[in-house]
């Protein structure tokens, strides 16, 4: 496919990781902050390729991961109610609450339905005129377009048996917090390509700036994410904290204007809880108060759910590039992709569910393999 | 989740609600695609996909520009590269 087989170039791959060798003098820390990236680089073994120096760790993009367990529990009581189909990304179905997941209520007979898009489940809203319809609107600003727009157009066409519940993140704010934590070992970020798609790169400047880190704004091939840890490695080993875009093909500086236009009459930033992390200030977005009619929060009246995390499982650390999954105890044994513990192992994207994915679990180490394309 | 992938838009049509949408192709699999976000694009455009929305157009020069570099950086490198 054009704009993707190009970027999966293993020659051009074999080449930037030489270019990375040459450059680097010194031992980095390199966050990427995506759970796409995380997902490119584990499947690609991009990390593996990587010089010595340069560790990637993997950041808390993955909005299905960080849904606070209190969330997902509201959504499960909301599902269960005879009046109520329920519709959701399909990634959403096997993540656990604190007593089942949505597959297991479906085969119960709640009328859960898996939808692509937020416009299919206005479309079953339409065509179920006397169910209520409610869309667990999740995301990062990737997906708050997508999501606005629903909730936008089922107002202006009066489909007042459309609802969402909103458990939306935003990326900068947990960026922030992984800098601020006295555990912080991150010293340099791939930033989320398809986020600043959306939002562009100026909110990333103050943090750039503050924190002394470079920030280079990164795409989701392989490639992109070689010439990402490449420009970020340079930015170190010049002492530079810049924001660069690696991605201008899709990227640019001021974003979506239109997208932002609509995601900011729909929503308003509120404080958020992560699972794994916990509340981070001003790290989400809630519905505005002009369309409370659409909030299934407040149409279905679900009480406080009090919740207990695993006492075992590590995925705050994991989350915060702090531990790696192999650290953790439970990683492929007590804890897997169908029986999950913690927050990086309920979706395909999150790092422990990734490094299980391919095969991480059985590597006892690190494994080294030659670089692609160099020569012997 | 914040998957998106490059689609070649084919046609443009609004829906019944007046909607701006329309259909891309993604190496051969067609799906309708929301295009309020990206009223500059043309059929024949590459849009970024995401959970049926358009995000952006693919920039054709931008792309074929990083393109390059990087290929430019292979035959530079290659001159930098001890023969063993």
């Amino acid at each position: 496919m054009k704009y993707i087989d190009e970027y999966r170039d293993e020659a051009l791959a074999g080449k930037l990781v030489n270019e990375l060798r040459q450059v680097v003098t010194k031992p980095w820390v390199l966050m990427e902050v995506c759970g796409g990236q995380t997902h490119t680089i584990v499947k690609y073994g991009i990390d593996h390729l990587l010089p010595d120096e340069v560790e990637l760790v993997h950041g808390p993009g993955c909005p299905v991961c960080v849904t606070s367990l209190e969330m997902i529990d509201k959504a499960h009581a909301i599902a269960q109610r005879p009046e109520v189909i329920f519709c959701s990304f399909g990634d959403m179905l096997r993540v656990p609450g604190s007593k089942v997941d949505l597959l297991v209520l479906k085969s119960r007979g709640a009328d859960v339905r898996v939808v692509y898009s937020p416009i299919d489940a206005l479309k079953i809203a339409r065509t179920n005129p006397h169910k209520k319809v409610v869309f667990f609107a999740i995301g990062f600003e990737t997906t708050a377009p997508g999501n606005a727009m629903a909730v936008w157009q089922a107002q202006k066409q009066g489909l007042t048996n459309f609802s969402v519940l909103v458990s939306h993140v935003l990326v900068p704010p947990a960026m922030a917090a992984i800098l601020q934590s006295p555990l912080n070992r991150v010293q340099g970020f791939l930033g989320p390509g398809h986020v600043c798609t959306v939002m562009g790169y100026q909110e990333y400047e103050p943090i750039a700036a503050r924190y002394r880190v470079p920030i280079v704004i990164t795409g989701f091939e392989p490639l992109d994410i070689l010439e990402g840890v490449l420009m970020t490695v340079r930015q170190l080993e010049a002492g530079a904290a810049e924001v660069e875009n690696e991605y201008p093909r899709v990227v640019k500086r001021e974003g979506n204007r239109v997208a932002q236009d609509l995601v900011n009459s729909v929503f308003e930033i509120c404080d958020r809880k992560w699972r794994g992390v916990g509340l981070i200030p001003k790290s989400g977005y809630k519905l505005r108060p002009e369309f409370r009619k659409q909030d299934a929060e407040l149409l279905f009246e679900v009480e406080e759910i009090d919740t207990e995390e695993s006492s075992v499982c590590i995925s705050g650390l994991v989350l915060r590039g702090v531990k790696k999954p192999h650290d953790c105890p439970a990683f492929g044994t007590a804890c897997t992709p169908t029986r999950p513990l913690g927050a990086t192992m309920v979706s395909a994207e999150g790092a422990c569910a990734a490094y299980y994915a391919y095969g991480r679990h059985l590597q006892e180490e690190k494994r080294k393999v030659e670089p692609i394309g160099t020569n012997h | 989740m914040c998957l998106a992938i490059p689609g070649k838009l084919i046609e443009i049509a609004y829906d019944a609600q007046g909607v701006k949408m329309g259909k891309a192709n993604f190496g051969g699999i067609v799906k309708q695609v929301c295009l309020e976000y990206t009223p500059e694009a043309n059929p024949g455009d590459y849009v970024l996909v995401h959970v049926g929305f358009a995000l952006g157009k693919v920039d054709e020069e931008e792309a074929a520009r990083t393109y390059k570099l990087l290929a430019e950086m292979d035959q530079l490198s290659e001159l930098e590269i001890p023969e063993s």
